[in-house]
């Protein structure tokens, strides 16, 4: 039995604990991880749900992992290796698709068949939409202030903050204030005429939150994909050999190499604390562990409304956690397929399109209507009939995914509230695979009969596997109210909470969202900057 | 006219870009997908194919043949087993090196030597008094590299044997469905790879029989802009780019010794003679002058000059081949000959000469960088070579 003693404990192994466990104890600190299940990883996890067949369960692309967390842990070293994801095709109904390909001037061609003016504007909307997130990606890496408060600290970061968006000028400051305020329909109308074009673009707008394409909030989102755009060769977004679970152990080798403990099969039950200061935690098995520093990865509700009882908090706090949404709207369906799909918007293509095809996503999203039709069944509780689809071949990408010649497919799955109407169960779970086996067979009709092995997996599975509440995957919608500083709540979203000696690093912290890293890097930092 | 290489019948249809770049006569692709990203990612991931038959290769055979290459080369070529192949450098009578390559023992008395200059003079030299037999085998054999984490797997499919046993730097004679290769574990990307050597009249089917059995594996055809990328981050230097041939250097401070380029541990003093040995342990005695050796470019240095004019950082896509001065203060102390951005990695790195003490681990030096046409000047560090060294290479 090793001593129980630590300076840090890391509660969750998913990929933010790994990196704040990497960061502290890379800076010498004892540390340990504490994960509930099995594996680390969190929701970025490889597994073989089908022999043979590896399947990233939930989290599937590498949005937008911090190249400095991939330098300053040295990942690459520890099997990290994130392969390019290049194009998107989206079939329509008439049989027809609209591509982005990897290559401009490909991609402007293809535009060019749908609507010429469309490809004119898609460079000047792109060379906007790069200012934006130029514009905002600095505000990602900054340590948000507290608005409120009269700290010297705090002025400073506000200083810091007023003057970023000065220097930004009218033109961009106006645009960057559409972009917050507008729905990304309007938005994209403001840009394009092609209705399929439009259609795909505001589908990524909406991805993981409770809000359809015409809903005010949604333009934000559309930044997030320029973001790994303005890294252009430098991009640490794509797809990452060995599925997202590669991520992780990457994260956890680099972590174990700098003396770090990951112990797996360890569920904390509760964070101790002495009044006002954290002490340590007790495990699901009844063992404790001290350590004057306790990081919870886990979403805001999951740790101050689980781990910690709410009567120990400030009521105000105690409140802004419980208003805190997060709203699942998220489902995924993971395939084990004999053969490739064979979509038929591009029979009689010649092979080599047909296969850099298959190697980058398909879309379904043939229609603005379409996707907010799709919101249209979840508002009123039901999945969508016809839900919005972002589909990846994975073993396209890295072959040791699938045996030879074999496949895995990846669909995430947009609407599937975790409050369903009359709730969830194994019949309604299996009832969502069909529809959505039913709408991707309009496009490829093969697929019914390639399928060797299928696994759903409703907002309920992800909050019960992972633990993210009602199946969130951002933890916490990223909706506007939820960013910077108020992420998760008013005067807390400097990665401390009101228990001293408890910490925040998840993606429920600024800046969140996707396999970004970011959040476990800055709490890390905060932690050793405070002592 | 430029000659096509023996593969050329399946690669040019393949080079949707029309990328073509010269090498040692040939015609090779660039790239042969619009981009060369998913080439170099192939040969990290998965199994990139690159033809290389354009390499010089020489088969010296006869009873003298290990005494004529152990007199050229500054390895111990007479200590080689059959079926080892070895690295090397060899130099002029004052220490400077020609040429690099490797030799193949292919048996007791019969060598192939690749080199990347023509090198049927030089060995005929060397020759005077020997009974060995010197063929240009350039044209008759072609080359192919086989080279990333799945090359293994895709090969022993293909010759239905087990190759876990060929170690780094052996060969061993096999067939491709009935056509004789020659397979060795060697390779210019510092991943896991192995070279196919078969006659020039029997290539296509080899070539044919790679893809065959190499699609459900994701094999990729690439070009030299993904093996310029790997063999960048594999810290492998590449002569007329990273040091200019004793044969060809027009002025003497333009030659480079073993020492110089990080080559010392391939100069086997201790075997007799060899063509610039005593040049060479005088040089030993002193010390090199320029050391070679891997840099990196301090990505917040870059990114604070870039965004001081209002961009994010802008780096080619490719690997680059000039010369770009490094400094430490005011003083000019070396220059980097190759470098990129690494896709793997996520570092900006680059190949150096540094004088002296410059070049040791973990040194501060500036880069001159060109942002938006104007010279600056971004933080390096001096970095151990190679830049990525995995595993697998060497298991």
């Amino acid at each position: 039995m090793t001593t129980n003693r630590y300076d840090a404990i890391i509660i969750g192994g998913g990929h933010n604990g790994l990196i704040t466990a990497a960061y502290l104890a890379r800076a010498g600190r004892k540390v340990v991880v504490l994960e509930r299940r099995e594996l680390v990883g969190g929701a970025a996890v490889s597994e073989q749900i089908f022999p043979g067949f590896t399947f990233s369960v939930f989290s599937y692309v590498v949005s937008l992992l911090r190249p400095e967390i991939i330098r300053e842990l040295d990942l690459p070293r520890h099997g990290l290796h994130i392969l390019p994801l290049e194009s998107t095709v989206t079939p329509m109904f008439n049989g027809d698709y609209l591509a982005g390909w990897g290559d401009h001037d490909q991609s402007r061609r293809e535009l060019y068949r749908h609507s010429p003016k469309d490809a004119d504007a898609y460079d000047e909307y792109g060379l906007l939409m790069q200012h934006m997130a130029q514009a905002v990606r600095p505000i990602l890496a900054m340590l948000p202030p507290d608005p409120t408060s009269m700290s010297p600290r705090d002025l400073m970061g506000m200083l810091k903050f007023g003057k970023h968006m000065r220097s930004l000028g009218a033109q961009k400051f106006n645009a960057l204030h559409k972009l917050m305020t507008m729905s990304s329909a309007d938005y994209l109308d403001e840009w394009f005429e092609t209705d399929v074009l439009k259609a795909t673009k505001s589908a990524s707008g909406i991805i993981g939150t409770f809000l359809g394409p015409r809903s005010p909030g949604t333009a934000y989102v559309l930044l997030h994909h320029y973001m790994g755009e303005i890294d252009g060769v430098f991009r640490a977004w794509g797809f990452a050999k060995g599925g997202t679970g590669g991520v992780s152990e990457a994260i956890a080798g680099a972590a174990r190499r700098f003396g770090a403990e990951v112990r797996c099969n360890a569920g904390v039950a509760k964070v101790l604390h002495s009044g006002n200061r954290a002490t340590g935690v007790v495990l699901e098995n009844g063992d404790e562990l001290r350590a004057d520093t306790v990081v919870s990865s886990l979403d805001p509700r999951r740790t101050f409304m689980g781990l910690v009882e709410p009567k120990d908090l400030p009521n105000d706090f105690a409140d802004a956690i419980a208003r805190y949404k997060f709203r699942g709207s998220s489902a995924k369906v993971n395939l084990a397929l004999s053969e490739l799909p064979r979509f038929t918007c591009m029979d009689g293509k010649d092979d080599g399109l047909r296969a850099t095809a298959l190697r980058g996503a398909f879309s379904i999203s043939p229609s603005m209507d379409y996707v907010e039709r799709a919101y249209d069944d979840a508002k009123y509780g039901e999945f969508s009939r016809r839900p919005y689809m972002d589909i990846v071949i994975p073993s396209m990408i890295d072959p040791g995914m699938a045996p030879p010649g074999k496949h895995v497919m990846s669909i995430f799955v947009q609407y599937a509230p975790y409050r369903l109407n009359g709730g969830w169960t194994d019949a309604r779970r299996e009832a969502l695979g069909d529809a959505v086996i039913d709408a991707l067979a309009q496009f490829a009709p093969n697929i019914k009969s390639a399928i060797l092995h299928r696994q759903v997996i409703t907002p309920l599975d992800i909050e019960r596997v992972t633990g993210l509440t009602e199946g969130n995957i951002f933890q916490g919608e990223l909706a506007l109210h939820q960013l910077f500083f108020f992420r998760p709540a008013p005067a807390y979203a400097r990665y401390s909470s009101p228990i001293q000696g408890l910490w925040q690093c998840g993606s429920g912290t600024h800046p969140g969202g996707g396999i970004m890293g970011a959040s476990g890097r800055l709490a890390a930092l905060e932690i050793l900057r405070q002592g | 006219m430029l000659r096509e290489t023996p593969f050329h019948a399946r690669t040019g249809p393949l080079n949707v870009g029309h990328a073509w770049r010269r090498w040692a006569g040939y015609v090779v692709a660039s790239a042969y997908e619009l981009h060369h990203e998913r080439e170099y990612h192939a040969i990290r991931n998965s199994a990139a194919l690159l033809d290389i038959s354009p390499l010089y290769k020489y088969v010296v055979a006869g009873k003298d043949a290990a005494r004529l290459l152990n007199r050229v080369v500054t390895r111990d070529v007479a200590a080689m087993r059959v079926g080892q192949v070895a690295y090397t450098p060899w130099c002029d009578s004052h220490g400077k090196v020609i040429d690099d390559g490797t030799v193949a023992r292919l048996d007791d008395t019969r060598f192939r030597l690749t080199a990347a200059d023509p090198t049927y003079r030089w060995l005929h030299e060397n020759a005077v008094g020997m009974q060995v037999a010197i063929e240009d085998a350039s044209d008759s054999t072609a080359a192919l590299a086989l080279q990333g984490p799945l090359s293994r797997i895709v090969l022993e499919k293909l010759c239905e044997r087990e190759l876990a046993s060929l170690k780094y730097f052996h060969l061993v004679q096999a067939s491709v469905r009935d056509t004789p290769v020659t397979i060795s574990r060697t390779g210019y990307t510092g991943d896991l790879g192995y070279e196919l050597w078969v006659d020039a009249a029997r290539a296509l089917p080899v070539w044919d029989a790679l893809i065959d059995v190499g699609t459900a594996y994701s094999i990729t055809p690439a070009g030299m802009l993904a093996l310029d990328l790997a063999r960048v981050e594999a810290g492998l230097m590449l002569a007329d780019v990273d040091y200019v041939s004793a044969h060809k250097a027009p002025i003497e401070s333009q030659k480079s010794s073993p020492f110089e380029l990080n080559l010392g541990w391939a100069v086997k003093m201790e075997k007799e003679f060899f063509v610039g040995r005593a040049a060479l342990a005088a040089e030993k005695a002193r010390g090199p002058e320029w050391r070679f050796t891997g840099i990196t470019v301090d990505w917040d240095a870059l990114e604070s000059l870039y965004a001081a004019v209002g961009l994010p950082p802008r780096l080619p896509g490719a690997a680059w081949r000039v010369s770009v001065p490094l400094y430490s203060g005011a003083e000019q102390v070396g220059y980097a000959t190759s470098g990129c951005w690494s896709p793997l990695l996520k570092r900006y790195i680059a190949l150096a000469h540094l004088k002296g003490t410059h070049g040791n681990l973990g040194t501060q030096l500036e880069m001159e960088v060109t942002v938006e046409h104007h010279r600056k000047r971004a933080l390096a560090r001096v970095t151990e070579l190679p830049f990525f060294n995995p595993e697998r290479k060497r298991a």
